[in-house]
């Protein structure tokens, strides 16, 4: 079996499992935030005008909440929602409700690792479709709606259909200035946004046994963008060199059998990529950042679970540094560790030498939600996950989706740039 | 189940195009029934009468996890969608809402069928019906989880009947 058949056959208590087969799963944490929580509240509010009351939920220790989309609070409803999931969650009893702020806060799929809210070999399920973020530590980690999450909070189950994966082997050395946002592009432009629904994306391969755990994460949290049902990598020593950091909690590593089948393979040298972006209106619509040197654009952000870590804005500080941005530019660090790791580091103050804006930790503008939303006709060059039409804002705006080492170099000339060229 | 198709025969239309990112506050399934397509067609609501059916292109609902877009399909009148594929995600969230039916044909079988075809879906033997064409199609049967999920209509209904 593979990594994701033995979770998933651990979680239903069989001892073998094989693609197709339907399956009720135990989860072991599962997660709400600002958008989803009050649409599982809904769900439970019609039920109860049905006579059927939730007087306790399944484990309050294995819910976590986070408030991430519309916070701080865009408006009256965001306001209210927030109240809303406030009393719900001290109803009910749970402990980890991160709270914008209320000291550590922060995107779902930042927090998830962050925090160690999930440990390697968990079953996890939250209620937002980048979920599958978090399955770069070695869990199964997938996206539910409102009413399956409702469902896990009463019985602590779910079903699945177990999908088939697809393995990508990234093999040879990474080079300079290619960051995994840009191999995970050149993947889905290969694959399509289809090309991996209800399946696994895997990735092994020499590049994963040196690519640090920032990286492995954008790697898995843009699977969402080619239909996975999850991506996952198996843990190994920098999952353990990254939790161990973070929490003290006992996990076990589980692996794929030798004998684990693969519905396909895909062999990727790394060696030959070099930085991309996806331009508008799809994230499989992938260029060569040199292809598109002369595109003006009017703003550049980095920001969200995909292209707001630590990492990503240490590598936009180093292009940035000394520098002045040409264009609007737009940095929201993705958790509110992240962003006083930054400003202990230097890098708040390089961008803000360079005139950017910083804004606190949000899912804002990726959404279209608020703080940052695009206008008719404007363009801009993210650090994001999705460009489909209206997605930052006005349905007529555009977005291209790239590394932070491309967003940062094309801030700086109001271009699309090659990191490489500056 | 019986009602006339709307077609929008792109791929990929995606959660932002179905329920854009600002209504994703709202929670008031009437509210965001006036909003359904609007990123690709700010009429829509005003053309589906109740029982009507959606005819979409493949990988319909991909994108994010919102359930606010079967709800708003839905409660503008939509009780099915055809499409050659869905995302996993909203296919899941239509079934164990119990909002409405997301029903995979052929790539064929969407390009024979017309924008406002009158048609008929036959669950029990897996048939659409073009009442306007007078032509039969097979749709792809449901699998037995899901199938039992459907009959109860939705989740929800499927935990409480098999308690009851």
């Amino acid at each position: 079996m593979t990594i994701t058949e033995k979770l998933l056959a651990r979680a239903s208590g069989k001892s073998k499992l094989s693609p197709d087969d339907v399956v009720f799963a135990k989860v072991d944490k599962v997660m709400m935030h600002d958008v989803s929580g009050p649409g599982v509240i809904k769900v439970f509010d019609e039920l109860e005008k049905k006579g059927i009351k939730l007087e306790h939920i399944w484990d309050p220790d294995k819910v976590w909440i986070t408030e991430d989309h519309f916070v701080p609070a865009a408006d009256r409803i965001s306001a209210e929602n927030i109240i809303t999931l406030s009393k719900w969650s001290k109803k009910y009893g749970i402990r980890k409700h991160f709270k914008y702020g209320l000291g550590q806060y922060g995107i779902c799929h930042t927090l998830s690792h962050e925090e160690a809210m999930v440990l390697p070999g968990e079953v996890y399920v939250g209620g937002d479709s980048h979920t599958n973020t978090t399955g770069a530590i070695g869990a199964f980690a997938a996206g539910l709606g409102h009413t399956d999450i409702a469902y896990v909070l009463m019985t602590g189950q779910t079903w699945f259909k177990v999908p088939e994966t697809l393995m990508f082997r990234l093999n040879g050395k990474k080079p300079d200035y290619v960051m995994a946002k840009d191999i995970i592009l050149t993947i889905i432009g290969d694959i399509g946004t289809d090309g991996a629904n209800y399946k696994t994306m895997q990735f092994s391969g020499d590049v994963i046994e040196h690519l640090e755990m920032e990286e492995r994460l954008t790697l898995t949290n843009m699977t969402t963008e080619a239909g996975a049902k999850n991506g996952i990598i198996e843990p190994d020593a920098i999952t353990d060199l990254y939790m161990r950091e973070r929490t003290n909690a006992e996990y076990t590593h589980t692996v794929g059998d030798v004998d684990a089948e693969y519905s396909e393979i895909f062999s990727y040298e790394i060696d030959k990529i070099e930085p991309v972006v996806a331009k508008p209106f799809s994230p499989a619509n992938i260029s060569a950042v040199r292809e598109l040197q002369e595109i003006e654009i009017d703003k550049a952000y980095i920001g969200s679970c995909t292209g707001a870590k630590l990492e990503d804005l240490r590598l936009s500080a180093k292009v940035l540094k000394g520098k002045k941005v040409k264009i609007r530019t737009e940095i929201l660090p993705a958790a509110q560790s992240i962003y006083i790791k930054a400003l202990k580091e230097g890098l708040i103050d390089i961008f803000t030498k360079a005139g950017a804006v910083v804004g606190p930790p949000t899912c804002g503008a990726c959404c279209g939600a608020h703080m940052g939303v695009l206008g008719k006709n404007e363009i801009c060059i993210s650090t994001t996950n999705r460009n489909f039409p209206g997605r930052m804002g006005h349905v007529e705006s555009k977005t291209y989706l790239a590394s932070p080492l491309v967003v940062a170099a094309s801030a700086i000339t109001g271009k699309i740039t090659d990191p490489r060229d500056i | 189940m019986k009602g006339r198709a709307h077609k929008y025969e792109k791929p990929n239309i995606d959660t932002d195009v179905i329920i854009p990112g600002p209504y994703l506050k709202i929670h008031e399934h009437k509210e965001l029934a006036k909003h359904a397509m609007e990123g690709i067609d700010p009429d829509f609501p005003k053309k589906v009468s109740p029982g009507d059916l959606l005819l979409a292109g493949s990988n319909f609902g991909c994108g994010s996890s919102r359930e606010h877009a079967p709800i708003a399909l839905s409660v503008c009148g939509i009780k099915a969608i055809l499409a050659p594929s869905f995302a996993r995600i909203f296919y899941r969230n239509a079934i164990d809402g119990g909002y409405l039916l997301p029903i995979e044909i052929e790539e064929s079988t969407m390009n024979k069928i017309s924008d406002k075809d009158e048609l008929e879906v036959d669950l029990e033997h897996n048939k659409i019906t073009n009442l306007t064409k007078n032509e039969v199609y097979f749709m792809k049967p449901f699998p037995e989880l899901i199938a039992k999920i459907v009959d109860a209509g939705g989740l929800m209904n499927f935990k409480f009947d098999k308690e009851r």
